[in-house]
């Protein structure tokens, strides 16, 4: 009688690896793909079900869920990288719904020859992110495109949370008098991962603001304050979640330019490539419109949290057919945020 | 940034504004034109005009290298994408700007692969060396640098096509459709709008700021002293042009006419020598060049030297300019001219926006139509949403 010899499976090669087309095809590969290099990092008992789907305990209160697709280049950047962007993008649109984020689900879409040591280091990127934010990612998907159909990974994140009863911030709900508050320097993950595009070197030590805003958010709820609306305003910068809520909510807005929070690096960078920080995006940032009463009450409680220690009351709601947001230039003249024509280009002479 | 927000302080701008109504008599008008598409841009962005009283007036000039690009530029660049099968480089603001047959660059880049035929390309770039590397790194490629410009961005394609010799490249060409600002301003000033009829009165010139670095401000004196409109060279910040402003308004009030330069800190008389030199050895003058606006121009654009017809697009692939009239409703050419307003086209904001741009002023930030669209349309009541 000979005793069975254990199969041997050889690790995966984290060091000269590439995803193949083996990956994604549901066989052997893929399942020890699933384990070495997803499961080892972002374990938890949820995910470990190894079932198709998971099945997850609810807390009482209305389900909030909200779904994004990330594509980024490059995949890492000053300040983060696509794995924990994915991660708190998708926190934070559950968060500014005054939600409480409980569970992340993540697809990924792989290019075939992309490092596996780059993968490595995307998901564990993605475990910091999540356990940093004590929202666990609790199932997720893999499919593998050949080579030249892909931009190396494409990581999809939905996010489910909670709200209790009560809590209706949303964006129709600006009206004339509230105040604008920005929670800090506008326009660094935008520009993080342009200087590095466009290797501009005095900007090399502009770094992502990627970041989770679902505490930051949880004491702005506490202090109090009527918060009428709330978003993260991510692509196409402040300039475009304002026109939005503008819109939405049918006024007109003012900002003053010379209460913008802007880091001077950010804002020498934007001037060298002719960017307007107002288009670029943030990824860690909060616009909150507030009642004016409360405006000095919610600034105090954000400046009081680390992720919104720059926060400031940048312009005021007003009446407006138009739906314009208008700025107070620097200068005292006046102009027209727009909504953001194509994508925002440098300029070329 | 201490050294640009000076540039932009709330307080300077104030105090310059007091000097700007104090100067300006009451009992005329004073209106003065911007050449440059970034003065434009600096006016709308900073709401200068704001700050200007009501007898001071800007108008905008045609210098936008993007809006002064006729259709058929455009056309030439599809057709070589299309029929020749080049990959062709283009800045992005070009990509937009509307061409024959309701196309655009961006929309013929759309179409690539599903109209079967040649497989051509086409790329966003930033700077030419970008798609001088790009020749270097594919060179299965042909690929053509779509350059255009103003005197700013003639040096750098100028450098390019040296190297491209240098280095032997095959597969490295550009369509130079580079203009030449002096002959903008005097196809303005020569036009029956501002000479006879006197339809666009025009009391002087703010003159280029980075254009001006390199052919220096020698090259408007001729203008100052021919047709005796004051020129005041000045840089692109909102400062800047309200200081040229002010020393405009002095120049008339003295009934002078002579070449001012505001912008000392980088433009000098003689301009840049060497980046000259550079452009004259690869460059020499098109007997003409039709712009969008202001029509052929004789002697106002550059093309590309003999000895460099390698790197010529235009002869490589044998690609000629076909004239293409404008959209019928279009006034670009009479926004360019400053005989109209953007406010004044029919369907500026309606069928015309940055979105759907139909003529090119609506295209760069520096165009006219889309710096008072995107900045200053406040000021109008009936603007579409
Ligand atoms: S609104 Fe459009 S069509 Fe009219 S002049 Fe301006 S760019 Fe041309």
């Amino acid at each position: 009688m000979s005793a069975q010899r254990k199969g041997y499976v050889r690790p995966l090669d984290l060091r000269h690896g590439r995803v193949d087309m083996t990956h994604g095809s549901g066989g052997r590969a893929m399942a020890q793909l699933i384990d070495e290099l997803f499961a080892s990092r972002l374990g938890n008992n949820y995910l470990g079900q190894g079932n198709d789907a998971a099945v997850l305990p609810m807390p009482p209160g209305r389900l909030v869920m909200s779904t994004d697709a990330h594509v980024v280049s490059p995949l890492f950047f000053p300040g983060g990288d696509i794995g924990c962007l994915s991660v708190h993008g998708t926190i934070n649109d559950v968060a500014v719904m005054g939600a409480t984020p409980l569970y992340l689900a993540a697809g990924f879409i792989l290019e075939e020859g992309f490092p596996l040591g780059d993968l490595a280091r995307l998901v564990d990127s993605m475990a910091h992110a999540a356990s940093a934010a004590e929202v666990p990612l609790v199932t997720g998907d893999t499919k593998v495109v050949q080579q030249g159909k892909g931009d190396g990974v494409y990581i999809t994140t939905t996010g489910v949370g909670v709200v209790a009863e009560g809590a209706d911030w949303s964006g129709n709900r600006a009206r004339p008098g509230d105040r604008i508050i920005v929670s800090g320097g506008i326009g660094e993950h935008g520009m993080a991962i342009m200087a590095q595009r466009e290797s501009i070197g005095f900007a090399a030590n502009i770094v992502s603001d990627s970041a989770a805003l679902h505490r930051l958010i949880a004491a702005m709820r506490a202090s109090g304050a009527e918060i009428h609306a709330l978003r993260d305003p991510t692509r196409g910068g402040v300039a475009t979640t304002l026109n939005e809520i503008a819109r939405q909510s049918g006024v007109g807005m003012m900002l003053q330019e010379s209460a913008l929070p802007i880091q001077p690096a950010v804002a020498a960078a934007c001037e060298f490539l002719g960017l307007d920080p107002l288009y670029v995006a943030n990824e860690g940032k909060l616009l909150a419109i507030v009642a004016p009463a409360d405006a000095e009450r919610l600034l105090v409680a954000m400046r009081a949290h680390p992720l919104g220690r720059h926060a400031a009351i940048v312009g005021s709601v007003h009446e407006d057919a138009r739906h314009f947001v208008q700025m107070t230039t620097t200068l005292g003249g006046r102009r027209i945020v727009d909504w953001l024509t194509g994508d925002q280009l440098p300029r070329i002479c | 940034m201490k050294f640009i927000d000076e540039f932009r302080d709330g307080g300077l701008a104030s105090g310059l504004a007091a000097a700007i109504r104090l100067a300006a008599k009451r009992t005329r008008d004073y209106h003065f034109m911007e050449f440059c598409g970034g003065h434009t841009h600096a006016i709308a962005r900073y709401g200068v005009s704001d700050l200007l009283p009501p007898n001071v007036r800007m108008i905008h000039g045609p210098g936008c290298p993007v809006c002064v690009l006729p259709v058929g530029r455009i056309d030439m660049a599809i057709r070589l994408v299309r029929e020749a099968g080049v990959t062709l480089c283009s800045y992005g603001d070009p990509l937009r700007v509307p061409a024959s047959g309701g196309l655009s660059l961006l929309k013929a880049k759309a179409g690539l692969g599903r109209n079967g035929g040649v497989r051509g390309d086409i790329r966003m770039i930033y700077s030419s060396a970008d798609a001088l590397r790009l020749a270097q790194r594919e060179p299965e490629r042909q690929v053509v640098f779509f350059a255009i410009g103003f005197e700013t961005t003639t040096p750098p394609t100028a450098v390019v096509i040296k190297q491209a010799q240098a280095l032997g490249l095959k597969n490295f060409s550009v369509l130079c459709c580079h203009v030449l600002t002096p002959s903008a301003i005097a196809s303005i000033l020569e036009s029956p709008a501002v000479r006879q009829w006197g339809s666009v009165p025009l009391d002087g010139f703010i003159g280029p700021a980075h254009v001006s670095t390199i052919i220096g401000s020698r090259p408007y004196e001729f203008f100052a002293e021919e047709y005796r409109k004051p020129v005041v060279i000045a840089g692109f910040e909102p400062l800047d042009v309200m200081q040229a402003i002010l020393m405009l308004i002095t120049q008339v009030n003295d009934g002078r006419a002579v070449v001012e330069n505001e912008f000392a800190r980088a433009v000098t008389r003689e301009g840049n020598r060497k980046a000259q030199q550079l452009v004259a050895e690869v460059f020499e003058l098109r007997r003409s060049f039709a712009w969008r606006g202001l029509g052929e121009l004789p002697y106002s654009a550059l093309r590309i030297r003999g000895c460099f017809a390698d790197f010529d697009a235009e002869r490589r692939f044998a690609v000629d300019y076909q004239a293409v009239a404008d959209h019928p409703a279009c006034e670009c050419g009479a926004v360019l001219r400053g005989v109209k307003r953007p406010q004044d086209c029919r369907i500026f904001g309606s069928a015309c926006t940055p979105e759907n741009p139909v003529g090119s002023c609506m295209v760069s930030s520096e165009g006219a139509c889309a710096a008072h669209y995107s900045f200053g349309r406040f000021g109008e009541v009936a603007v579409a949403k």
